[in-house]
């Protein structure tokens, strides 16, 4: 059942005096910080940077496609701008994105800790992060990457005369940041957890983040020592992965498809998490099922390290381990369909409002189930042979990584802003930001799904003319989705100085975060919390709220 | 706490609880530290298996496919040196574990005699490596710096029963070779590492460091320590043993 709870008068509330922002002043005390919070508004900005960069070759892309033949820009410079797109999209933005930044700031005040277990290495993976996305813009300004995102030897090892070494030991160093980010939360959660927080005491937001460090933990140093031994193959020439001294080229595509399907669930574990806190919050409801939310998650993290050879249909593996794989490929769809129908039964009766964030989640479900879906035609072994390498599969895991991942990254940035900063995003703009990236993101990506079933192969600058409506198509949405991603990032500047102060709990929401003041204090909490109320419990906040004096101010 | 959850006050500087200095602020206690540091070095350890399994898995498939070339590879090893250097590590880790305990015993003298047999005997082993690269060097074992196959056309004079390879399986040595310097050149860089962190430590604890009850990093080291010596404890059987007398 779900509870109303009214929201409070906010009118009066006025910004707390001492908090994390206003504790210490200047650059140094920023770079020098071991707080959380303060390295979350690192990563914030540096990520958001970095997807800039990535969505400017993006439009690059979208444009050179406008047109059939190649004329905005040469193929080969149209090599290295899908390349770099994907290096930097998946790399330095995706992977760390909601993580580094939302889980970063979250996680140790939703399990009512100080801060993260480690907090020197979590400064040292941001500068690991900085140092990786250094390398990436070298690379870039060198000249650039283009043996696609994937590395592929022996194209990378031996064929190309680009800047592989750079970009490869930029993945490397960017890696462990991902690693000790990871290792950092699994340690918060294991052991920082305050008194009466319970494993199933937990949000939603920390099972899920869980799942995707032990993905990180696991996964990412596979996807360090191939990297290693590519760059070793390219420098000194080892023949590990060289055909011509007895290397085999597949044992690559074994390991680095090892991290790099994980990976996606490293994508997009953090967003799940953050759907089911917007979802509970604008429903009042407990999350339908929690157990097996939570559980899904867990199960999502395992099955994802048995599927990965589902990338190698076509490359030549034993029929009857593409048969093994694909079977295990369709089991993945299991426990995300487990999240998606238990947000969609905790909708069910529950007293929805229309916030932003909720928009944005309202996105994310059904752009996901949409992307998820079609990942399960390319898991099938007779559809994927038709579609592989065709835009059929960029239409899928854009549908997943951007409709999915970053409408929950978005959902999340507005939900938590308040938190963040004290004060609260324009509504009407920022509904219609969330409208806008909605439609052009549908606009961008469903005419792909159509072209590449007809059979227009990704990567290439060039196309037959009668797939040009459908590309002109998706290139308009690309713009429409450009002004969608660029009004957040106004608006929300706008709003550090100009928005409306939040209060404590803008969205009379349940977690530990919102019980505090916001902006947080350094230390998070005055006194340790005990936590004697299960997650998700509108009626003990109601309760709470009936008893309590607003003390803002 | 509900009306303790909202700070309105900036004067309230006391701290929580009294904590002895090396603890740091968001723990609650000492306990909590350290058992908080050795599962984050647990699990570090962990990404570090993940990290060279990708290498042994390697190793596994080719070992499979290129069985003469991997057996003719390992019979040109140096089994002395990496017999000795196998001595080597065990005794650095014995050494390891009685600076722990030295640590744990409050003993700054001894803490600074076993770290710094520890730290002489990483150099002797990253030394007699480093002979053993000069000799694959030499002979021309190097993939692609330095490789002939050369030695494995022609009957090894130490294995005068062996046939020699015919010349395609003696291409596939380079597989062995690379792997080999793969493997162990990771394993050294990790010993350079720990060297390195080592010499830090016992900076540290001639200043008194680790021998005052808080010797958390200490024990970590150990048990980064023990693990690069375990990593070498399989090389040394894969790479050099399995297939001596084949």
């Amino acid at each position: 059942m779900s509870t109303i709870v009214s929201l409070p008068d906010q009118s009066t509330a006025t910004l707390p005096k001492r908090t994390y922002i206003n504790n210490e002043y200047g650059l140094k005390s920023w770079l020098l910080t071991g707080d959380h919070k303060r390295i979350a508004i690192l990563y914030l900005i540096s990520i958001t940077f970095f997807f800039f960069i990535g969505g400017a070759m993006a439009g690059l892309i979208r444009l050179e496609l406008l047109t059939p033949q190649t004329d905005l820009v040469a193929a080969d410079t149209y090599n290295k701008l899908f390349t770099m797109h994907g290096i930097i999209m998946i790399f330095l933005f995706l992977v760390p994105s909601v993580p580094a930044t939302i889980g970063n700031f979250l996680i140790p005040i939703m399990v009512g800790a100080k801060d993260l277990a480690f907090p020197k290495i979590n400064l040292l993976s941001w500068y690991l992060y900085i140092v990786g996305g250094g390398l990436v813009l070298a690379a870039l300004i060198c000249g650039g990457v283009d043996t696609g995102w994937t590395f592929t030897t022996p194209l990378s090892t031996h064929y190309l005369n680009t800047h592989v070494i750079t970009a490869g030991m930029a993945i490397f160093v960017a890696g462990f940041s991902s690693i000790f980010t990871g290792l950092n939360f699994i340690v918060t959660i294991h052991r920082m957890r305050a008194p009466g927080m319970t494993w199933f005491r937990l949000p939603l937001f920390v099972w899920s983040h869980y799942a995707a460090s032990i993905l990180m933990v696991l996964g990412t140093p596979v996807l360090a020592i191939t990297l290693v031994l590519v760059i070793l193959e390219r420098t000194i020439g080892i023949g590990v992965f060289d055909p011509t001294k007895g290397g085999d080229p597949l044992l690559f595509q074994h390991l680095f498809w090892f991290y790099s399907h994980p990976a996606v669930y490293i994508m997009i574990l953090p967003g799940m998490g953050v759907i089911s806190e917007v979802i509970s919050t604008f429903s009042r409801k407990r999350v339908f099922g929690y157990t097996a939310v939570a559980f899904s998650s867990v199960a999502i993290a395992v099955f994802g390290f048995f599927v990965w050879a589902h990338h190698m249909f076509i490359m030549g593996v034993s029929n009857y381990s593409a048969l093994v794989f694909s079977l295990l490929t369709m089991l993945v769809a299991v426990p995300s369909a487990i999240k998606i129908f238990n947000w969609a039964a905790t909708l069910y009766k529950g007293s929805i409002t229309f916030e932003t964030p909720m928009l944005y989640a309202f996105g994310f479900m059904g752009l996901f189930t949409i992307g998820g879906l079609t990942g399960v035609f390319l898991g099938s072994l007779g559809m994927d042979i038709h579609l592989t390498e065709t835009y059929f599969v960029v239409a899928h895991f854009h549908f997943v990584m951007v409709g999915g991942m970053l409408m929950a990254f978005l959902a999340g940035v507005h939900f938590w802003w308040p938190k963040m900063t004290g004060r609260m995003y324009p509504e009407g703009l920022s509904k219609l930001a969330a409208g806008t990236t909605f439609i052009g993101f549908i606009l961008t990506f469903f005419p792909q799904f159509i072209v590449g079933y007809l059979g227009m192969p990704r990567r290439y600058a060039a196309y037959p003319p009668e797939f040009q409506v459908l590309n002109v198509l998706s290139t308009a949405g690309a713009s429409v989705l450009g002004i969608g991603y660029l009004l957040p990032i106004l608006y929300l500047t706008w709003s550090l100085k100009y928005g409306k102060i939040a209060g404590n709990n803008p969205w009379q929401a349940t977690g530990l975060e919102w019980q505090i003041q916001s902006p947080p204090l350094t230390e998070n909490f005055v006194e340790t919390p005990v936590v004697d109320y299960e997650a998700y419990d509108y009626e003990w906040l109601a309760n709470k709220t009936k008893h309590e004096v607003q003390t803002v101010g | 706490m509900d009306s303790q959850a909202i700070a309105t006050l900036p004067e309230h500087d006391q701290p929580a609880h009294e904590h002895p200095e090396y603890v740091r602020h968001h723990f609650a206690n000492a306990e909590q530290q350290r058992e908080t540091a050795n599962f984050g070095m647990w699990l570090f350890l962990l990404t570090e298996i993940m990290f060279f399994s990708g290498m042994f898995a390697a190793y596994l498939i080719y070992r499979n496919w290129y069985y003469p070339a991997f057996v003719a590879g390992s019979h040109y090893m140096i089994i002395w040196a990496g017999t000795l250097n196998t001595a080597v590590l065990i005794c650095s880790s014995f050494t390891m574990a009685m600076g722990v305990y030295s640590a744990e015993m409050r003993n700054r003298k001894a803490l600074l005699r076993w770290l710094t047999l520890t730290l002489l005997l990483g150099f002797v082993f990253l030394g007699i490596k480093a002979y053993e690269w000069h000799a694959e060097w030499v002979e021309q074992h190097v993939p692609g710096l330095n490789f002939s196959i050369e030695d494995f056309t022609h009957i090894n004079p130490q294995y005068p029963d062996d046939r020699p390879l015919s010349p395609d399986m003696a291409e596939k040595t380079q597989v062995y070779f690379s792997l080999y310097f793969a493997m162990t050149g990771m394993h050294a860089l990790h010993m350079c590492i720990g060297c390195g962190i080592l010499i830090i430590l016992l900076f540290q604890a001639w200043g008194g460091a680790y021998t005052n009850g808080h010797m958390n990093t200490i024990e970590n080291f150990g048990l980064y320590w023990h693990f690069v010596d375990i990593v070498w404890i399989f090389l040394f059987p894969l790479l050099y043993l399995i297939s001596r007398h084949q």
